[in-house]
């Protein structure tokens, strides 16, 4: 599994359909940084999305077929690491509820779960990363995605790692753990309480007065930047990734190509 | 009216549903004796820490959860001595010096002709009796809780109908815990161990309902003063 | 009552453009959430309770039926009744029996869901008898004929403003410049009316926060002292309450307590909590003199044996509406029916039907900040999705999200024809979007962009960055 030449681990990348489609700007920052933490980094070209759309929408089967998809593609990586909190916890805590109790499917999804991270948590809590590559100075603020927060308990992890970057200075925000009303087919789906959800959000966010507002999860982060930029907001929203690894060339979340 | 009023068949009906949702049946002897195992050996929940701490000084722990709740506590060390902090505490208030009680022995035994002009009557409570005095028979030290059992001596309208409520509490019988008072309440010379009302109370009236601001006095008491009395 | 779940979005499109409910509910965080917050704080054994309560509540679940007849024959021994009823209506009916036969005509009420559930008060109410709400919030619905927008706090969805209003049109009879700008006023205003029903009620109906199978009590969890006074003063006490209450002993249901305040209203313990048994004793100054139990079934048997079985652990504290940010956006009413927030969203369809009530398990990010406060550990969000699971076999699930679902399933399952669509996706919608890096409107997402923008895709997909990088690897030879 691991590289036989010089034993670094061998991470397979999830980069989850939003970053492929919207921001693969995160998905290299993300490999950055394993590849900062010593991994090497693949990226299996079979891999979609981690079923959450069917399995959220009530369609276990599909969801299903998904899951071994994904657990297929990632065959032979000691690691399986994604730069979302929602994707991870799908593909940790809900892959093995897909599969039949003492199926072999079950215990195929139980073993891969056991493999898989969140970027971010993966850095810390496996790789035990205390400094990264990327180099920032100004102030940001941080949105505790609900599933990264909830499922796979990451809360620390994050603000260890930005608080390592010099002049960077981490200013909280009221009510950073609650949900920023994205939620997935949710925002389509009830758009009105959404955006209420969002709009309580960004008041929360602008009144933390920090440049940047950062988060673990894109489609959070779609979410809060769509609407700050709609309010016409100065604040800059970005993939924690993204400042970690220092990828700051491409300008932030629904900034206009002029702004980076 | 008859003993059982429920259309035919619904009794039966609804528990074999839900042995059926158990997958269980009727006469099941293993699950029947794990009921009863629990019932016999009442498991008790691990009691608070701020309650079980080697060294925990109950009263004072009682005393601090009660007043956190807006209730009033007093100390007294003498029976001799609770007309006199009774009469003090309605004054204070501004409220007549007139109460009534049940027929409680150690409430019958104080002496209210102490206090000059202190009128008291026994019985339930009427609906213009501005003060009710009880016993309880525990103070519970991890809420600050008051437990009262209803009957003759204590009757229960007391508790509820006046303004004021009065609550004698032996300091012998501070306990720790709901379990421990529940435990004293089984060691009653009765029957059946409940009353028709055990009454846990823990301060005064209060309702948040208008616009989620606590305001005193809803429909019970508006004012709750708790003895803690030495001698008992 | 008459459900309008099915109308949710509209609902709550009302809910968030009503100033008054707004102004409301933006008291929950800074009351309900940060008190429990406190309570949690002042108890550092609160976790290890919660799992305690949660097998507590496991184990009288699965020997649910023994515990059931064992607290009926306590009810029986200590002088009270059990009425077994299958159907709301069938409690309702056997209520107004009772009622009927102690020749009632004035019924004082204490707070109580199940109650609504049945639409009791409308079905006492068509019998000639006056039935009047006792708990200060529910009787403001009363008089307002609003049902109640939170299980604990009834009234949470008006402000004290509304309240005033009320009582003057109401309280006609009440002097016109009388004060009544304090809360404070307000109560004692409803105090004293409320005093004169006490006094005359023929019949005092409760619901059961417990019911313990060891003693036959049920017990009542109140901050006002109404449903003490309800049921002391009658000549008769009726609690309605549901099979799932019961527990085991006197232990457990103190070991509930310690949760249920402090889940609830951020209290260590409500002012009172009252238990029951029987009818008054020979000898007793005061108490009813029959006392009857209601034990109301209505589909919960049934729950059992699905996979929704953990939802009946719900000891009805409320956290997780409080905690509940849909909740917090749009209030009670919304929902649609008795039971709100993502307690209701997994209760209602088992009730209602998933047809009625399919909008409530949807209505959810899965944030999972419900299932983090819960103090049973149930987990509504899991149980929300499987609503939505038997939604979607079941044929319920809209034709057009069908149809998207299969035909995104079917795509995502073939990686070469995906990842070529997401490509030319990424540079249309990149193109279309100029430099502006957001769209202001988009097909298909309309509502998305009524409120918002939606953010552009940067042009490439990262399966090409990073083909693109592996070949410029290879060609220069790996340096890491
Ligand atoms: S589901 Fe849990 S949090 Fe919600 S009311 Fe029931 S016990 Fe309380």
């Amino acid at each position: 599994m691991s590289d036989p030449a010089t034993k670094r681990p061998r991470v397979g990348l999830f980069a989850t359909c939003l970053v492929d489609m919207f921001r693969p700007s995160v998905g290299m920052a993300a490999a950055r940084l394993i590849e900062y933490a010593d991994c090497e980094v693949v990226v299996p070209h079979a891999q979609t999305c981690c079923g959450q759309p069917a399995y959220n929408s009530g369609d276990r089967a599909d969801a299903k077929a998904l899951a071994l998809q994904t657990i297929a593609a990632f065959e032979g990586c000691d690691y399986v690491v994604a730069p979302s909190g929602s994707c991870a916890g799908m593909l940790k805590a809900h892959y093995p509820r897909l599969m039949d109790e003492g199926s072999d499917d079950h215990a195929r999804a139980s073993a891969f779960a056991a493999r898989v991270h969140e970027l971010v948590s993966f850095l810390v809590d496996v790789r035990g990363l205390s400094d990264v590559p990327g180099a920032f100075s100004g102030t940001v603020t941080y949105h505790d995605s609900c599933s990264g927060l909830r499922e796979l308990t990451i809360k620390s992890q994050p603000r260890t790692l930005l608080k390592s970057i010099p002049g960077l200075e981490l200013k909280e925000m009221d009510d950073c753990e609650i949900c920023c009303g994205f939620g997935g087919a949710f925002s389509v789906k009830f758009p009105d309480i959404s955006n209420a959800m969002v709009e309580k959000k960004t008041a929360n966010i602008a009144a933390a007065d920090a440049d940047i507002i950062l988060a673990g999860d894109l489609g959070c982060l779609m979410n809060m930047a769509g609407k700050l930029s709609r309010q016409e907001s100065k604040i800059a929203c970005r993939h924690v990734a993204e400042i970690l690894a220092g990828e700051l060339d491409d300008p932030p979340i629904a900034s206009s190509d002029d702004k980076r | 009216m008859k003993p059982t009023n429920s259309p035919a068949g619904a009794r039966e009906s609804i528990l074999s549903k839900i042995r059926t949702s158990l997958g269980a049946s009727e006469n099941d002897d293993a699950r029947t004796a794990a009921a009863e195992q629990r019932i016999t050996a009442k498991p008790r929940a691990a009691a608070p820490l701020r309650v079980a701490e080697t060294g925990t000084d109950l009263l004072a722990r009682f005393k601090d959860e009660l007043q956190r709740q807006l209730a009033t506590v007093a100390e007294v060390a003498t029976a001799t001595e609770i007309p006199a902090a009774i009469a003090g505490y309605l004054h204070a208030n501004n409220q007549p010096l007139r109460l009534r009680h049940g027929a409680d022995a150690y409430l019958s035994s104080l002496d209210f002709s102490s206090v000059e002009g202190f009128e008291t009557a026994r019985g339930a409570a009427a609906p213009d009796d501005s003060a009710g005095l009880s016993a309880a028979f525990a103070g519970i030290a991890e809420t600050g809780t008051m437990a009262l059992a209803s009957g003759p001596d204590n009757p229960v309208t007391l508790g509820y109908l006046p303004d004021t409520h009065i609550i004698i509490v032996p300091k012998t019988r501070i306990v720790a815990t709901f379990e421990d008072a529940f435990e004293l309440l089984r060691e009653r010379p009765s029957a059946n161990p409940m009353p028709r009302t055990l009454n846990l109370i823990t301060g005064p009236s209060r309702t948040a309902d208008i616009g989620g601001r606590i305001v005193i006095g809803a429909h019970g008491p508006r004012r709750l003063l708790a003895i803690l009395a030495g001698d008992l | 009552m008459q459900p309008t779940s099915h109308d949710f979005k509209s609902n709550a499109r009302t809910a968030l453009a009503d100033r008054q409910l707004q102004e409301a509910l933006s008291g929950i965080p800074g009351g309900l959430v940060a008190q429990r917050r406190a309570a949690r704080d002042r108890l550092p054994e609160f976790d290890d309770l919660r799992d305690y309560g949660r097998d507590l509540r496991n184990h009288a679940l699965q020997h649910l039926d023994i515990y059931l007849e064992r607290y009926e024959q306590a009810v029986t021994e200590a002088g009270g009744h059990v009425h077994w009823a299958s159907t709301g209506g069938d409690a309702c009916a056997a209520i107004l029996r009772i009622c009927q036969g102690a020749g009632a005509q004035l019924v004082t009420k204490g707070k109580s869901m199940v109650s609504e559930e049945i639409g009791l008060n409308a079905n006492l109410e068509k019998a000639g008898l006056e039935v009047v709400e006792t708990d200060l919030g529910e009787y403001i619905l009363q008089i307002r004929h609003e049902t109640p927008s939170h299980i604990i706090a009834p009234a949470i969805h008006l402000t004290q403003g509304q309240v005033e209003a009320d009582f003057r049109r109401e309280h006609s009879q009440l002097p016109k410049d009388r004060r009544l700008i304090d809360p404070a006023e307000l109560v004692d205003e409803a105090r004293q009316i409320l005093r004169e029903k006490f006094l005359n009620a023929d019949v005092g109906i409760t619901g059961a926060n417990f019911l313990i199978a060891e003693t036959g009590s049920s017990i009542i969890v109140t901050n006002e002292g109404n449903g003490d006074l309800t049921q002391s003063l009658a000549k008769v006490h009726i609690v309605i309450t549901s099979v799932d209450k019961v527990v085991p002993t006197f232990n457990d249901a103190a070991a509930l307590l310690r949760l249920l305040a402090r889940s609830a209203t951020g209290q260590e313990i409500t002012s009172y909590t009252t238990f029951s048994t029987g009818p008054r004793r020979a000898g007793d100054p005061d108490g009813p003199e029959q006392y009857h139990v209601i034990l109301l079934d209505n589909g919960r048997s049934e729950l059992l044996g699905t996979e929704f079985r953990e939802v009946l652990r719900c000891i009805r504290c409320g956290a997780c509406m409080n905690h509940c940010p849909v909740y917090n956006a749009v209030g009670g009413h919304a929902y649609g029916w008795v039971y709100p927030g993502p307690i209701g969203a997994v209760l209602n369809p088992g009730m209602i039907g998933i047809k009625e009530a399919g909008n409530l398990p949807n209505a959810s990010t899965f944030c999972g900040r419900c299932e983090s406060v819960c103090p049973m550990h149930i987990p509504l969000p899991k149980l929300m999705r499987h609503w939505r699971e038997r939604e979607f076999l079941e044929g319920e699930t809209p034709f057009v999200t069908r149809l998207a679902l299969k035909s995104w399933a079917t795509l995502a399952r073939q990686p070469w024809a995906y990842h070529a669509l997401s490509r030319l996706m990424s540079r249309a919608m990149k193109f279309a979007s100029g430099r502006h890096g957001a769209f202001t409107w988009m097909p298909f997402a309309s509502g998305w962009t009524g409120g918002r923008n939606f953010p552009a895709p940067q042009g490439k997909t990262f399966q090409e960055l990073w083909a693109a990088r592996e070949k410029q690897a290879a060609r220069t030879g790996r340096t890491q």
